[in-house]
């Protein structure tokens, strides 16, 4: 890193200024204080690498939960002209379509507090998580192939949550062009029974109180109140999806050595965005952001069930409903304004969320004036911020945001830190449960391992790339 | 008496790295999947009761070295089955042949300790030392 000259254009942007093959300049959003943890890894000579792809528009962009990946960083944002530009299996990430989604329900916190033991026990009990979770049922082929291409209607279809849902995600649940074929008969078998199941490492379910307003008007809209108990759901396309990455991974590596194209890391591997390669790798990548949409769909609707039965409250009076859900690990097919031209690009976004303004036809009717909810978690037991995409985002980072708060330790230096110390009794002194499957999950995701969520969100909304509409603080918390 | 490990972590934010050594390239390949599952699983607790073949082609020794991890992996993540001991057969730049030893996931019996979700190309190494073999690689955990 120490290569590298960044110089500051304002508060919030320090550019990565273009030079050797780098066919864009780079630009990091940022604070003073965040900046000096980034400077210390590799992660800005990874903005730069993205830099030097083909296609390449305007820039190539991070957000200020950057941090170290392997071949884009995480919190990388790139957008490619879709004539003459790449797609990258690397550039998406190996956890497809892996986000976040939240639901407000109609308790106050003071109806839940003193049940939450409870809560939480049964959350852990009903709702799959930890290290190759399986789930509760086990999908056929035929059926599996069905998730594929339908995404979350598939999981509504099926009596997993109701048609409104469907309007509360990107792209209704779905994203087009889906078509199994494109799968392996490996990423089918991972695929097979974790549907509805959490997963390991930073994913979790997280019961959150809404602790701040800062926007009434949006909240209102959204549906948020202060004092009011929301679940927020933090997972991806589990086993298929990685196995999706890890096939076209290999596919294009040997794709780019025949196309003779100089990569400064092999994790960058990409094909041309029309290329027969490159529509294969979308619509295998389009199935695997489907299998998530599903899978978090039906966390969605046991977390309703588990809340039900712990709290003896029928589904009307609970009254969990979906404020929205956004996709972290993704590459779309979107139209931006670029010099005042209006072009089709492949925005990828790795760690990042999209974060489209007032107005946006992609937008369900009742958030088209608000702007599109983004939902960000933090660390561990810190809880979560709720934001709303601006016109600015769109002009300066194809409509995208950061993700969340961004390690800044290592998974090794938190485990040592952790040690001697008991991670779920601090938790619970700072009035959070939690419950995790496996023990060195949360050492490993220890609040220390992460940058202060406060900052990063300040960031975004400083630099106009979202606004702040609500804070929740987390009470509970459910770790694979 | 101490049993120093054929491999070691170093620190990567947001994943696992791993530094492995080997008299031998064979035993350097060995040494790696035994890593892998040393990592994932208590391996005191694995029985030698089935041999599965492995075999890979690469182009080139790192690549190789992904391959033949990314093929490994797959025997838990895929096939829910734990590795105990590798025999490589057959090594050239080109292609391994090996031979796994190990036996099913069994939850009564085995503890996943962490899961391995994926292996990266990003600087992956594999060097030839004074001392024998050594290579690095970052997985996706």
């Amino acid at each position: 890193m120490s290569d590298f000259k960044l110089r500051r254009i304002d508060e919030y942007r320090w550019e990565v200024p273009r030079e050797g093959a780098m066919r864009v300049p780079g630009i990091i959003y940022s604070s003073g204080r965040l900046m000096k943890a980034m400077g210390q890894d590799e992660s800005p000579k990874q903005v730069a690498n993205v830099a030097q792809l083909p296609g390449i528009v305007k820039c190539s962009l991070a957000m200020p939960d950057m941090h170290w990946g392997y071949g884009f960083p995480i919190g990388g944002v790139a957008a490619f002209d879709m004539n003459g530009g790449i797609v990258s299996p690397g550039g998406v990430g190996y956890d497809i379509n892996c986000g976040c989604r939240l639901m407000m329900t109609n308790l106050g916190q003071e109806e839940i507090r003193p049940h939450l033991a409870k809560v939480v026990n049964t959350l852990f009990q009903h709702v799959p998580s930890g290290v190759g979770s399986k789930g509760a049922l086990k999908l056929p082929r035929n059926e599996e192939k069905r998730v594929l291409v339908e995404g979350a209607r598939w999981a509504v279809k099926n009596g997993y949550g109701s048609q409104g849902d469907l309007e509360s995600m990107e792209d209704g649940g779905c994203l087009p062009g889906a078509d199994p074929e494109a799968v392996s008969e490996r990423a089918l078998e991972r695929g097979k029974d974790q549907v509805g199941t959490l997963g390991s490492g930073n994913h979790f379910l997280e019961v959150e109180v809404v602790e701040k307003i800062f926007d009434r008007d949006v909240a209102a809209v959204l549906g948020i109140e202060e004092g009011q108990v929301a679940v927020m759901i933090h997972s991806g396309s589990r086993g298929l999806g990685h196995q999706v990455c890890d096939d076209y991974l290999a596919k294009l590596v040997k794709h780019v050595d025949k196309l003779g194209l100089n990569l400064p890391d092999r994790q960058l591997a990409c094909a041309y965005i029309q290329s027969p390669e490159g529509q294969q790798y979308l619509s295998a990548m389009a199935c695997a952001a489907n299998y998530a949409w599903t899978n978090r769909q039906m966390l969605m609707h046991w977390t309703g069930e588990a809340l039900e039965r712990a709290l003896g409250m029928s589904p009307r009076a609970l009254g969990m409903r979906l404020v929205y859900d956004v996709c972290h690990n993704i590459a779309k097919i979107e139209e931006h304004v670029v010099d005042g031209k209006k072009m089709l690009l492949c925005v990828h976004r790795k760690g990042a969320t999209r974060a489209f303004p007032p107005g946006h036809p992609a937008l369900p009717d009742k958030y088209r004036k608000t702007g599109q909810p983004v939902l960000i978690p933090g660390d561990m037991g810190t809880g979560s911020y709720v934001l709303v995409g601006t016109q600015k985002a769109m002009e300066e980072t194809f409509g995208s945001t950061c993700h969340g708060a961004g390690r800044v330790m290592s998974r090794a230096a938190a485990m040592k830190a952790s040690r001697g110390r008991s991670i779920s009794r601090e938790m619970e002194d700072r009035g959070v449960l939690v419950m995790a499957a496996a023990k060195g999950t949360l050492a490993e995701e220890m609040p220390e391992a992460y940058k202060d969520i406060d900052e990063v969100v300040n960031v975004v909304h400083g630099a106009g790339l979202s606004r702040k509409v609500a804070k929740l603080r987390a009470i509970g918390c459910i770790k694979g | 008496m101490i049993i120093v490990k054929p491999y070691h972590t170093f620190d990567h934010t947001a994943d696992l790295g791993l530094v492995i050594i080997g008299p031998s390239e064979a035993s350097l390949f060995a040494n790696a999947a035994l890593a892998v599952f040393d990592i994932i699983t208590d391996l005191a607790r694995v029985e030698t009761r089935e041999t599965r073949r492995v075999s890979v082609e690469g182009d080139g020794r790192e690549d190789l070295l992904v391959n033949f991890l990314r093929e490994v992996l797959y025997l838990y993540n895929g096939e829910r089955w734990l590795l105990k001991e590798l025999r490589v057969l057959r090594i050239s730049e080109k292609g391994l042949e090996a031979e796994a030893r190990g036996e099913p996931f069994d939850v009564q019996k085995h503890e996943i300790c962490k899961e391995i979700k994926a292996v990266t190309y990003h600087q992956a190494q594999v060097r030839q030392t004074p001392a024998g073999w050594t290579a690095r690689v970052i997985f996706d955990v």
